[in-house]
């Protein structure tokens, strides 16, 4: 994403930069804020980051009654309660069902439907393009009733289809804009000589485009998976058995009570928190990348 | 996450295939699934809510149902006071929460960009926030605020305010309260976009700068701006509409009270079909919400000038 002044300002630089590259020191100076700068408002954001994980650790981790800011001594009894008593490991069990789910379907849906945008010209393109820019506009939220008279038609109320479908619904317009992003910047040309080679159409893709994909798939999938854990809505409406229910819905519950147990609400946090946390330290370095790589260069 | 489409382009011009490369029923093969999954479940929900809008439509109250006109669209505008008040609040906290997402998202993806000794770990950390759902924040800032064992017990306990303060259930502070649980989660979304689009400045627009003797501030105000203001104008505005549709964290943090403070227009919404099962009528304020929305959107995009300088 060039802007018309870096254009034109670019040649310039061929001029006025010397031609021998200065000494390393001075040339990066542009790039050296003093280290002040840098370190202080950073550790204030941290503060304001950190202190609220740091609080739901010690409420999970410190007795009950406890008012002491070190959680010690340790205890796991609100970890035992609310995986048990509480039934947050049913809860993450279906949880992890409609996250995997959701993201094998989305991730599916959006590779074709993002290959046909990148590699096709067709009728119903910039009609198909538009309907998923529209759809960036329509809130899940807004449409529950519709959506659970749709359900209570098909007989799925109270089955976690009905949660997949809806969640891999409201994921995919992005997912598809994004992959098709990503597959653009695949040269077709690549595709064409593994045609030439003997391959068709699909097998090319799969062994010449998908491993390029790699960054983008991840980003997507991620996102699918982290959206659908973490979604509430829709679970909260079409699930109504007490063993269907997933972890956002638990912890709703936990937290509507009429005296809310603090130890069990933060345990039940932190078991909701392990999975986003994991995923989203193992895709951090792709989240950068796959967004400048994918949608920024478009 | 809508933000990610923020920074999407338009298509690239579509290539010219000759006939033999492109079976002509493929691409329609390729968009079957996800069309039709979007005719089922966004298309036609969307249709049957304005239909909805214009009937009585209680299934508690099945004598009234039927054909209703705008009956609806006028009670709203002219008979419920609740309606004004809801949409206030939603452009009150629309406009303030994405205003500072914006501020300090941009402030902390500008010195993340930075190279310094630290920087990846110090990246994840203050990205961490991104991934933690609304319920999540909810039951965090629950356990922050609460009046008994919160933060403001210890604050009491060093000098600063009183014990037993509950900001959530305080009409005067419980806005705040509210929005800075939601900044906590919010600012990394920014700083994450506008990081990524940070990467593609080119670096020789800043060496030419410093040569030719430019400060930072100007630095940052024609080079670095210019080029994230596509960027900024989407993603603020996916992240206004985000705002506004979104329901899970007032739901859960406040309910939308105390005594109705903090009650949105979806969350408003939500509770007139859901609790009062009046479904015609919460159809016909999602109407006019889907018109607001689409029309700000339009305005806002004009207005900006998006685009603009970019070929």
């Amino acid at each position: 994403m060039i802007t018309k002044e870096a254009t034109a300002v670019a040649p310039a630089v061929q001029r006025t930069v010397p031609e021998p590259p200065r000494p390393t020191g001075k040339r990066r100076a542009w790039d050296e804020a003093p280290r002040w700068q840098i370190y202080l408002p950073l550790s204030i954001y941290l503060v304001f980051t950190l202190i609220p994980f740091y609080w739901i650790l010690l409420f999970a981790l410190r007795p009950a009654g406890s008012t002491s800011l070190v959680p010690w001594p340790v205890t796991f009894d609100h970890f035992e309660k609310v995986w048990t008593d509480r039934s947050f490991g049913v809860y993450f069990e279906n949880s992890l069902y409609v996250g995997v789910a959701t993201l094998v379907m989305t991730t599916l849906v959006a590779l074709a439907g993002g290959y046909a945008l990148a590699r096709f010209d067709f009728k119903v393109k910039q009609g198909f393009m538009l309907a998923l820019l529209c759809s960036q506009f329509v809130p899940g939220a807004l449409l529950l009733v519709p959506l659970f008279e749709i359900f209570a038609e098909l007989q799925m109320i109270n089955s976690l289809v009905s949660v997949i479908i809806a969640e891999t619904v409201f994921q995919l317009p992005l997912s598809i804009i994004l992959i098709s992003n990503f597959i653009k910047n695949v040269p077709y040309s690549l595709e064409e000589a593994a045609w030439v080679d003997g391959c068709n159409r699909f097998t090319a893709f799969r062994i010449v485009v998908l491993p390029l994909l790699r960054p983008g798939l991840i980003a997507v999938g991620s996102f699918a998976f982290v959206h659908s854990w973490n979604h509430f809505l829709f679970a909260l409406m079409f699930l109504n058995n007490q063993d269907k229910q997933t972890i956002p819905v638990g912890l709703n519950t936990l937290m509507s009570a009429d005296s809310v147990d603090l130890g069990a609400l933060a345990a039940g946090g932190i078991i909701a928190a392990v999975p986003v946390v994991l995923v989203f330290a193992f895709i951090q370095k792709w989240l950068i990348t796959g967004f400048s790589a994918g949608a920024v260069k478009g | 996450m809508a933000q990610a489409a923020a920074v999407a382009k338009p298509p690239a011009p579509p290539r010219r295939r000759r006939a033999s490369a492109t079976p002509r029923r493929l691409p329609y093969l390729l968009i079957a699934p996800a069309a039709l999954l979007m005719l089922g479940f966004i298309a036609y929900p969307v249709i049957s809510v304005f239909y909805y809008s214009l009937q009585n439509y209680n299934p508690t109250k099945p004598w009234r149902n039927g054909y209703a006109g705008f009956d609806n669209f006028v009670h709203a505008f002219t008979e419920d006071p609740v309606f004004w008040d809801t949409l206030t609040f939603s452009a009150k906290w629309v406009f303030v929460e994405v205003g500072l997402q914006l501020m300090f998202g941009l402030a902390l993806a500008l010195i993340v960009n930075q190279t310094f000794v630290g920087r990846s770990l110090g990246r994840a950390l203050v990205f961490s926030p991104w991934a933690v759902s609304g319920v999540l924040t909810s039951a965090i800032w629950v356990l922050l605020y609460n009046s008994q064992t919160g933060i403001t017990r210890y604050l009491a306990d060093v000098g600063i305010g009183s014990y037993g303060t509950s900001w959530l259930s305080d009409t005067s502070t419980v806005f705040s309260a509210a929005i800075v649980a939601d900044l906590w989660r919010g600012v990394p979304f920014f700083a994450i976009l506008i990081l990524a689009d940070l990467q593609s400045v080119s670096k020789d627009l800043y060496e030419a700068a410093e040569v030719d003797g430019a400060s930072k501030i100007k630095q940052f105000w024609h080079i670095t701006l210019p080029h994230l203001k596509d960027a900024i104008i989407l993603s603020t505005l996916l992240r206004a509409v985000w705002e506004f549709n979104n329901v899970d964290l007032l739901y859960t943090l406040t309910g939308g009270g105390p005594a109705g403070e903090t009650t949105t227009l979806p969350l408003y919404i939500a509770n007139t079909s859901v609790d009062a099962h009046n479904f015609g009528y919460a159809s016909a304020l999602t109407t006019v919400a889907f018109v607001i929305l689409l029309f700000c959107s339009m305005v806002y995009l004009r207005l900006s000038k998006f685009g603009g300088g970019d070929k």
